[in-house]
Protein backbone atom coordinates (compact mmCIF):
# COMPACT_ATOMS: atom_id res chain seq x y z
CA UNK A 1 0.00 0.00 0.00
CA UNK A 2 2.76 2.44 0.79
CA UNK A 3 4.81 1.12 -2.05
CA UNK A 4 2.07 2.14 -4.66
CA UNK A 5 1.53 5.42 -3.15
CA UNK A 6 4.53 6.05 -3.58
CA UNK A 7 5.29 5.80 -6.86
CA UNK A 8 2.53 7.64 -7.57
CA UNK A 9 3.35 10.74 -5.86
CA UNK A 10 6.79 10.64 -7.23
CA UNK A 11 5.35 10.36 -10.84
CA UNK A 12 3.43 13.02 -10.86
CA UNK A 13 6.40 15.79 -11.44
CA UNK A 14 7.08 13.05 -14.05
CA UNK A 15 3.95 13.23 -15.87
CA UNK A 16 4.09 16.96 -16.40
CA UNK A 17 7.11 16.81 -18.63
CA UNK A 18 6.50 13.99 -20.53
CA UNK A 19 4.85 10.50 -19.92
CA UNK A 20 7.75 7.99 -19.69
CA UNK A 21 7.10 4.52 -20.82
CA UNK A 22 6.87 2.69 -17.65
CA UNK A 23 3.82 5.24 -16.08
CA UNK A 24 0.75 3.74 -17.60
CA UNK A 25 1.40 0.37 -16.09
CA UNK A 26 1.49 2.45 -12.45
CA UNK A 27 -1.66 4.18 -13.53
CA UNK A 28 -3.35 1.10 -14.63
CA UNK A 29 -2.76 -0.85 -10.81
CA UNK A 30 -3.92 2.25 -8.91
CA UNK A 31 -6.46 4.05 -10.79
CA UNK A 32 -9.39 2.13 -8.53
CA UNK A 33 -8.51 4.09 -5.73
CA UNK A 34 -7.51 6.93 -8.15
CA UNK A 35 -9.31 9.85 -7.25
CA UNK A 36 -8.53 10.14 -3.09
CA UNK A 37 -4.93 8.97 -3.75
CA UNK A 38 -4.24 12.14 -6.59
CA UNK A 39 -5.75 14.89 -4.31
CA UNK A 40 -3.97 13.76 -1.51
CA UNK A 41 -0.66 13.57 -3.72
CA UNK A 42 -1.59 17.03 -5.26
CA UNK A 43 -2.07 18.71 -1.57
CA UNK A 44 1.13 16.93 -0.41
CA UNK A 45 3.36 17.33 -3.49
CA UNK A 46 2.75 21.05 -2.71
CA UNK A 47 2.04 24.32 -4.70
CA UNK A 48 4.98 24.29 -6.73
CA UNK A 49 2.99 21.68 -8.59
CA UNK A 50 0.50 24.75 -9.68
CA UNK A 51 -3.21 24.98 -9.72
CA UNK A 52 -3.56 24.61 -13.83
CA UNK A 53 -1.86 20.88 -13.46
CA UNK A 54 -4.16 20.38 -10.58
CA UNK A 55 -7.33 21.21 -12.16
CA UNK A 56 -5.98 19.15 -15.47
CA UNK A 57 -5.11 16.50 -13.39
CA UNK A 58 -8.54 16.66 -11.52
CA UNK A 59 -10.73 16.50 -14.65
CA UNK A 60 -9.17 13.75 -16.38
CA UNK A 61 -8.50 11.83 -13.12
CA UNK A 62 -5.12 10.45 -13.79
CA UNK A 63 -3.48 13.55 -15.93
CA UNK A 64 -3.82 14.76 -19.37
CA UNK A 65 -1.17 12.50 -21.15
CA UNK A 66 -2.71 9.58 -19.90
CA UNK A 67 -6.27 9.80 -20.95
CA UNK A 68 -6.57 6.01 -22.53
CA UNK A 69 -5.54 4.08 -19.58
CA UNK A 70 -8.81 5.70 -17.88
CA UNK A 71 -11.21 3.38 -18.25
CA UNK A 72 -14.24 5.48 -17.79
CA UNK A 73 -12.36 7.99 -20.69
CA UNK A 74 -11.94 4.73 -23.18
CA UNK A 75 -15.34 3.50 -22.54
CA UNK A 76 -16.46 7.17 -23.75
CA UNK A 77 -14.40 7.55 -26.53
CA UNK A 78 -15.42 3.20 -27.20
CA UNK A 79 -19.43 4.43 -27.05
CA UNK A 80 -18.67 7.42 -29.11
CA UNK A 81 -17.18 5.97 -31.77
CA UNK A 82 -19.85 3.34 -32.27
CA UNK A 83 -22.99 5.81 -32.30
CA UNK A 84 -20.77 7.74 -34.38
CA UNK A 85 -20.39 4.21 -37.04
CA UNK A 86 -24.26 4.02 -36.60
CA UNK A 87 -25.17 7.05 -37.22
CA UNK A 88 -23.15 6.97 -40.33
CA UNK A 89 -24.70 3.24 -41.26
CA UNK A 90 -28.36 4.71 -40.86
CA UNK A 91 -27.36 7.76 -43.03
CA UNK A 92 -25.82 5.82 -46.15
CA UNK A 93 -29.09 3.32 -46.32
CA UNK A 94 -31.43 6.03 -46.38
CA UNK A 95 -29.75 7.87 -48.82
CA UNK A 96 -29.22 4.76 -50.73
CA UNK A 97 -33.35 4.52 -51.12
CA UNK A 98 -33.55 7.43 -52.75
CA UNK A 99 -30.33 7.69 -54.72
CA UNK A 100 -28.81 4.96 -56.59
CA UNK A 101 -25.28 5.32 -55.63
CA UNK A 102 -23.38 3.21 -58.55
CA UNK A 103 -25.50 5.29 -60.67
CA UNK A 104 -24.57 8.15 -59.42
CA UNK A 105 -20.66 6.81 -59.63
CA UNK A 106 -20.53 6.80 -63.17
CA UNK A 107 -21.43 10.30 -63.92
CA UNK A 108 -18.42 11.20 -61.29
CA UNK A 109 -15.99 9.37 -63.71
CA UNK A 110 -14.10 11.69 -65.25
CA UNK A 111 -10.72 12.92 -65.63
CA UNK A 112 -8.56 15.42 -67.00
CA UNK A 113 -8.71 15.02 -70.18
CA UNK A 114 -12.24 14.80 -70.50
CA UNK A 115 -13.23 17.83 -68.54
CA UNK A 116 -10.78 20.23 -70.69
CA UNK A 117 -12.43 18.55 -74.36
CA UNK A 118 -16.35 19.04 -72.46
CA UNK A 119 -15.75 22.20 -71.53
CA UNK A 120 -14.41 23.34 -75.12
CA UNK A 121 -16.87 21.25 -76.60
CA UNK A 122 -19.12 23.54 -74.71
CA UNK A 123 -18.32 26.79 -76.15
CA UNK A 124 -17.78 25.45 -79.27
CA UNK A 125 -19.69 22.57 -80.65
CA UNK A 126 -19.73 23.06 -84.01
CA UNK A 127 -16.82 20.99 -85.35
CA UNK A 128 -17.56 17.60 -83.65
CA UNK A 129 -18.35 15.17 -85.65
CA UNK A 130 -19.85 12.08 -83.98
CA UNK A 131 -22.88 12.76 -81.19
CA UNK A 132 -23.17 9.32 -80.58
CA UNK A 133 -23.16 7.87 -77.12
CA UNK A 134 -21.01 4.98 -77.01
CA UNK A 135 -21.81 1.31 -75.92
CA UNK A 136 -20.15 -1.18 -74.08
CA UNK A 137 -22.57 -4.40 -73.86
CA UNK A 138 -25.64 -2.37 -73.49
CA UNK A 139 -24.47 -0.09 -70.75
CA UNK A 140 -22.79 3.06 -71.60
CA UNK A 141 -19.29 3.83 -71.34
CA UNK A 142 -18.47 5.98 -68.23
CA UNK A 143 -17.39 9.61 -68.96
CA UNK A 144 -14.03 8.79 -68.45
CA UNK A 145 -14.04 7.13 -72.52
CA UNK A 146 -16.50 8.68 -74.15
CA UNK A 147 -16.70 12.44 -75.14
CA UNK A 148 -20.54 12.37 -75.82
CA UNK A 149 -21.30 10.76 -72.40
CA UNK A 150 -23.02 12.82 -69.70
CA UNK A 151 -21.66 13.70 -66.73
CA UNK A 152 -22.27 15.29 -63.38
CA UNK A 153 -18.84 17.03 -62.08
CA UNK A 154 -19.00 19.79 -64.75
CA UNK A 155 -22.68 21.17 -63.64
CA UNK A 156 -21.91 20.87 -59.90
CA UNK A 157 -18.53 22.58 -60.26
CA UNK A 158 -19.75 25.49 -62.50
CA UNK A 159 -22.71 26.12 -60.23
CA UNK A 160 -20.41 26.30 -57.04
CA UNK A 161 -18.72 28.73 -59.71
CA UNK A 162 -21.40 30.41 -60.62
CA UNK A 163 -22.21 31.34 -57.26
CA UNK A 164 -18.71 32.31 -55.99
CA UNK A 165 -18.69 34.33 -59.33
CA UNK A 166 -21.62 35.99 -58.35
CA UNK A 167 -20.83 37.00 -54.98
CA UNK A 168 -17.85 38.40 -56.47
CA UNK A 169 -19.83 40.52 -59.21
CA UNK A 170 -22.18 42.13 -56.34
CA UNK A 171 -19.10 42.65 -54.39
CA UNK A 172 -17.61 45.01 -57.53
CA UNK A 173 -20.92 46.55 -57.19
CA UNK A 174 -21.28 47.01 -53.53
CA UNK A 175 -24.25 44.95 -53.33
CA UNK A 176 -23.21 42.06 -51.85
CA UNK A 177 -24.78 40.55 -48.90
CA UNK A 178 -24.82 37.00 -47.35
CA UNK A 179 -28.87 36.59 -47.86
CA UNK A 180 -28.58 37.57 -51.74
CA UNK A 181 -26.08 34.97 -52.28
CA UNK A 182 -28.41 32.17 -50.91
CA UNK A 183 -30.91 33.95 -52.60
CA UNK A 184 -29.11 33.63 -55.80
CA UNK A 185 -28.22 29.87 -54.76
CA UNK A 186 -31.85 28.91 -54.47
CA UNK A 187 -33.25 30.71 -57.44
CA UNK A 188 -30.53 28.85 -59.99
CA UNK A 189 -31.60 25.42 -57.70
CA UNK A 190 -35.18 26.48 -58.38
CA UNK A 191 -35.37 26.87 -61.97
CA UNK A 192 -33.09 23.79 -62.53
CA UNK A 193 -35.59 21.67 -60.78
CA UNK A 194 -38.55 23.40 -62.55
CA UNK A 195 -36.67 22.66 -66.20
CA UNK A 196 -36.19 18.77 -65.28
CA UNK A 197 -39.13 18.19 -64.02
CA UNK A 198 -41.01 19.95 -66.94
CA UNK A 199 -38.40 17.98 -69.14
CA UNK A 200 -39.13 14.65 -67.23
CA UNK A 201 -43.32 15.25 -67.86
CA UNK A 202 -43.19 15.63 -71.28
CA UNK A 203 -41.20 13.26 -71.86
CA UNK A 204 -44.01 10.69 -69.98
CA UNK A 205 -46.62 12.76 -71.69
CA UNK A 206 -45.59 11.77 -74.91
CA UNK A 207 -44.43 8.29 -74.42
CA UNK A 208 -40.57 8.62 -75.76
CA UNK A 209 -39.13 5.57 -74.78
CA UNK A 210 -35.48 7.26 -74.48
CA UNK A 211 -32.87 5.68 -71.77
CA UNK A 212 -32.62 9.16 -70.36
CA UNK A 213 -32.35 9.09 -66.42
CA UNK A 214 -33.43 11.67 -63.90
CA UNK A 215 -29.55 11.94 -63.80
CA UNK A 216 -29.14 12.37 -67.39
CA UNK A 217 -31.49 15.58 -67.53
CA UNK A 218 -29.73 17.14 -64.53
CA UNK A 219 -26.49 16.94 -66.58
CA UNK A 220 -27.93 18.62 -69.66
CA UNK A 221 -29.45 20.94 -67.65
CA UNK A 222 -26.63 21.98 -65.53
CA UNK A 223 -24.11 22.37 -68.74
CA UNK A 224 -25.34 25.94 -69.25
CA UNK A 225 -23.89 27.04 -66.34
CA UNK A 226 -20.56 27.11 -67.97
CA UNK A 227 -22.23 29.87 -70.24
CA UNK A 228 -23.59 31.82 -67.35
CA UNK A 229 -19.71 31.62 -66.17
CA UNK A 230 -18.30 32.97 -69.50
CA UNK A 231 -21.21 35.21 -70.01
CA UNK A 232 -20.62 36.96 -66.80
CA UNK A 233 -16.79 36.92 -66.65
CA UNK A 234 -16.92 38.98 -69.85
CA UNK A 235 -19.49 40.90 -68.81
CA UNK A 236 -17.56 41.82 -65.81
CA UNK A 237 -14.56 42.30 -67.88
CA UNK A 238 -15.97 44.24 -71.12
CA UNK A 239 -18.97 45.89 -69.59
CA UNK A 240 -22.50 45.78 -71.38
CA UNK A 241 -21.10 45.04 -74.44
CA UNK A 242 -19.26 42.29 -73.60
CA UNK A 243 -22.19 40.55 -71.79
CA UNK A 244 -24.19 40.33 -74.84
CA UNK A 245 -21.68 39.29 -76.86
CA UNK A 246 -20.59 36.75 -74.47
CA UNK A 247 -24.51 35.82 -74.05
CA UNK A 248 -25.16 35.38 -77.96
CA UNK A 249 -22.22 33.15 -78.29
CA UNK A 250 -22.73 31.10 -75.34
CA UNK A 251 -25.98 30.84 -76.22
CA UNK A 252 -26.22 30.01 -79.75
CA UNK A 253 -23.07 26.80 -78.95
CA UNK A 254 -25.47 25.71 -75.96
CA UNK A 255 -28.45 25.78 -78.23
CA UNK A 256 -26.32 23.56 -81.21
CA UNK A 257 -25.12 21.35 -78.04
CA UNK A 258 -28.47 20.99 -76.47
CA UNK A 259 -29.96 19.72 -80.19
CA UNK A 260 -27.13 17.85 -81.19
CA UNK A 261 -26.94 15.63 -77.86
CA UNK A 262 -30.96 15.11 -77.34
CA UNK A 263 -31.47 14.49 -80.64
CA UNK A 264 -29.47 11.12 -80.35
CA UNK A 265 -31.82 10.25 -77.40
CA UNK A 266 -35.06 11.58 -78.26
CA UNK A 267 -35.58 11.46 -81.72
CA UNK A 268 -33.87 8.57 -82.87
CA UNK A 269 -35.81 5.97 -80.38
CA UNK A 270 -39.17 6.40 -83.00
CA UNK A 271 -37.00 4.67 -86.12
CA UNK A 272 -38.01 0.96 -84.42
CA UNK A 273 -41.67 1.72 -83.67
CA UNK A 274 -43.04 4.19 -86.25
CA UNK A 275 -45.54 2.69 -88.46
CA UNK A 276 -48.00 4.54 -90.74
CA UNK A 277 -49.87 7.55 -90.38
CA UNK A 278 -50.53 7.84 -86.25
CA UNK A 279 -46.53 8.20 -86.14
CA UNK A 280 -46.30 11.34 -87.81
CA UNK A 281 -47.59 13.51 -84.79
CA UNK A 282 -44.80 11.86 -82.76
CA UNK A 283 -41.94 13.23 -84.48
CA UNK A 284 -43.53 16.95 -84.71
CA UNK A 285 -43.78 16.96 -81.05
CA UNK A 286 -40.27 15.25 -80.14
CA UNK A 287 -39.28 17.86 -82.46
CA UNK A 288 -40.80 20.01 -80.20
CA UNK A 289 -39.30 18.89 -77.16
CA UNK A 290 -36.04 19.93 -77.85
CA UNK A 291 -36.29 23.39 -79.71
CA UNK A 292 -38.33 23.78 -76.47
CA UNK A 293 -35.12 22.83 -74.50
CA UNK A 294 -32.81 24.66 -77.09
CA UNK A 295 -34.76 28.03 -76.65
CA UNK A 296 -35.05 27.76 -72.60
CA UNK A 297 -31.47 28.23 -72.16
CA UNK A 298 -30.45 31.27 -73.27
CA UNK A 299 -34.06 32.44 -71.87
CA UNK A 300 -32.79 31.71 -68.40
CA UNK A 301 -29.11 32.42 -69.05
CA UNK A 302 -29.99 35.78 -69.32
CA UNK A 303 -32.21 35.89 -66.59
CA UNK A 304 -29.86 34.16 -64.25
CA UNK A 305 -27.14 36.94 -65.24
CA UNK A 306 -28.65 40.07 -65.98
CA UNK A 307 -29.10 41.14 -62.31
CA UNK A 308 -25.34 40.82 -62.01
CA UNK A 309 -23.70 42.92 -64.32
CA UNK A 310 -26.11 45.49 -64.63
CA UNK B 1 -38.26 36.38 -59.76
CA UNK B 2 -35.78 35.53 -56.55
CA UNK B 3 -37.00 32.28 -55.51
CA UNK B 4 -36.18 30.43 -52.46
CA UNK B 5 -36.48 27.04 -51.91
CA UNK B 6 -39.57 27.43 -49.59
CA UNK B 7 -41.51 29.00 -52.43
CA UNK B 8 -40.94 26.02 -54.44
CA UNK B 9 -41.79 23.62 -51.79
CA UNK B 10 -45.10 25.63 -51.31
CA UNK B 11 -46.25 25.30 -55.28
CA UNK B 12 -45.67 21.71 -54.95
CA UNK B 13 -47.37 21.45 -52.23
CA UNK B 14 -50.48 23.58 -54.20
CA UNK B 15 -50.09 21.65 -57.46
CA UNK B 16 -50.37 18.04 -55.98
CA UNK B 17 -53.22 19.04 -53.82
CA UNK B 18 -54.88 20.65 -56.66
CA UNK B 19 -54.66 17.41 -58.33
CA UNK B 20 -55.78 15.23 -55.50
CA UNK B 21 -59.07 17.01 -55.29
CA UNK B 22 -60.15 16.03 -58.97
CA UNK B 23 -62.59 13.34 -58.08
CA UNK B 24 -62.85 10.13 -60.60
CA UNK B 25 -66.92 10.12 -60.49
CA UNK B 26 -67.99 13.42 -59.53
CA UNK B 27 -65.64 15.52 -61.61
CA UNK B 28 -63.88 14.17 -64.47
CA UNK B 29 -66.38 11.69 -65.71
CA UNK B 30 -68.52 14.49 -66.52
CA UNK B 31 -65.85 15.62 -68.70
CA UNK B 32 -64.95 13.17 -70.15
CA UNK B 33 -61.57 12.43 -68.20
CA UNK B 34 -62.93 9.33 -66.71
CA UNK B 35 -60.30 6.44 -67.61
CA UNK B 36 -63.44 4.04 -68.31
CA UNK B 37 -64.13 6.32 -70.96
CA UNK B 38 -60.79 6.62 -72.84
CA UNK B 39 -59.81 2.77 -72.64
CA UNK B 40 -57.40 2.82 -75.67
CA UNK B 41 -56.75 -0.44 -78.24
CA UNK B 42 -54.06 -2.86 -77.22
CA UNK B 43 -51.33 -2.30 -79.69
CA UNK B 44 -50.95 1.26 -80.37
CA UNK B 45 -49.38 3.95 -78.10
CA UNK B 46 -51.69 5.65 -76.04
CA UNK B 47 -51.42 9.18 -76.66
CA UNK B 48 -51.30 12.42 -74.62
CA UNK B 49 -55.17 12.65 -72.87
CA UNK B 50 -54.91 8.78 -72.03
CA UNK B 51 -51.27 9.45 -70.27
CA UNK B 52 -52.76 13.01 -68.53
CA UNK B 53 -55.62 10.68 -66.77
CA UNK B 54 -53.65 8.18 -65.58
CA UNK B 55 -50.70 10.64 -64.55
CA UNK B 56 -53.68 11.99 -62.67
CA UNK B 57 -55.09 9.06 -61.07
CA UNK B 58 -51.52 7.32 -59.91
CA UNK B 59 -51.39 11.23 -58.24
CA UNK B 60 -54.26 10.61 -56.37
CA UNK B 61 -53.75 7.32 -55.76
CA UNK B 62 -50.29 7.62 -54.12
CA UNK B 63 -50.43 11.28 -52.78
CA UNK B 64 -54.05 10.49 -50.96
CA UNK B 65 -52.23 9.45 -47.16
CA UNK B 66 -48.62 11.79 -47.61
CA UNK B 67 -50.86 14.62 -48.45
CA UNK B 68 -53.09 14.62 -45.02
CA UNK B 69 -49.69 14.08 -43.27
CA UNK B 70 -47.47 17.25 -45.56
CA UNK B 71 -50.82 19.62 -44.95
CA UNK B 72 -51.00 19.09 -41.31
CA UNK B 73 -47.53 20.03 -40.87
CA UNK B 74 -48.00 22.72 -43.28
CA UNK B 75 -50.76 24.19 -41.43
CA UNK B 76 -48.85 23.86 -38.25
CA UNK B 77 -45.90 25.89 -39.44
CA UNK B 78 -47.72 28.83 -40.80
CA UNK B 79 -50.04 28.88 -37.61
CA UNK B 80 -46.45 29.27 -35.91
CA UNK B 81 -44.51 31.29 -38.09
CA UNK B 82 -46.45 32.85 -40.26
Amino acid sequence: MDLPHHGHRATKPRARTGPPAGDPMLFDDTSSGGPQMTNQGYYNSGYMSGPPAAGAGAGAGVGVNNLFTDPMANAAVMYGSSIANQGKDIVNKEISRFVSMNKLKYFFAVDTKYVIKKLMLLMFPYTHQDWEVRYHRDTPLPPRHDLNAPDLYIPSMAFITYLLLAGMALGIQKRFSPEVLGLCASTALVWMVIEVFAMLLSLYLLTVHSDLSTFDLIAYSGYKYVGMIFTVLCGLLFGSDGYFVALAWSSCALMYFIVRSLKMKILSSLSSDSMGAGASAKPRFRLYITMATAIFQPVIIYWLTSHLVR
Amino acid sequence: MAFTLYALIQAVILGVNAVAVLHEERFLSKIGWSVDQNVGGFGEEPGIKVQVINLVRSVRTVMRVPLIAVNAICIVLLLLFG
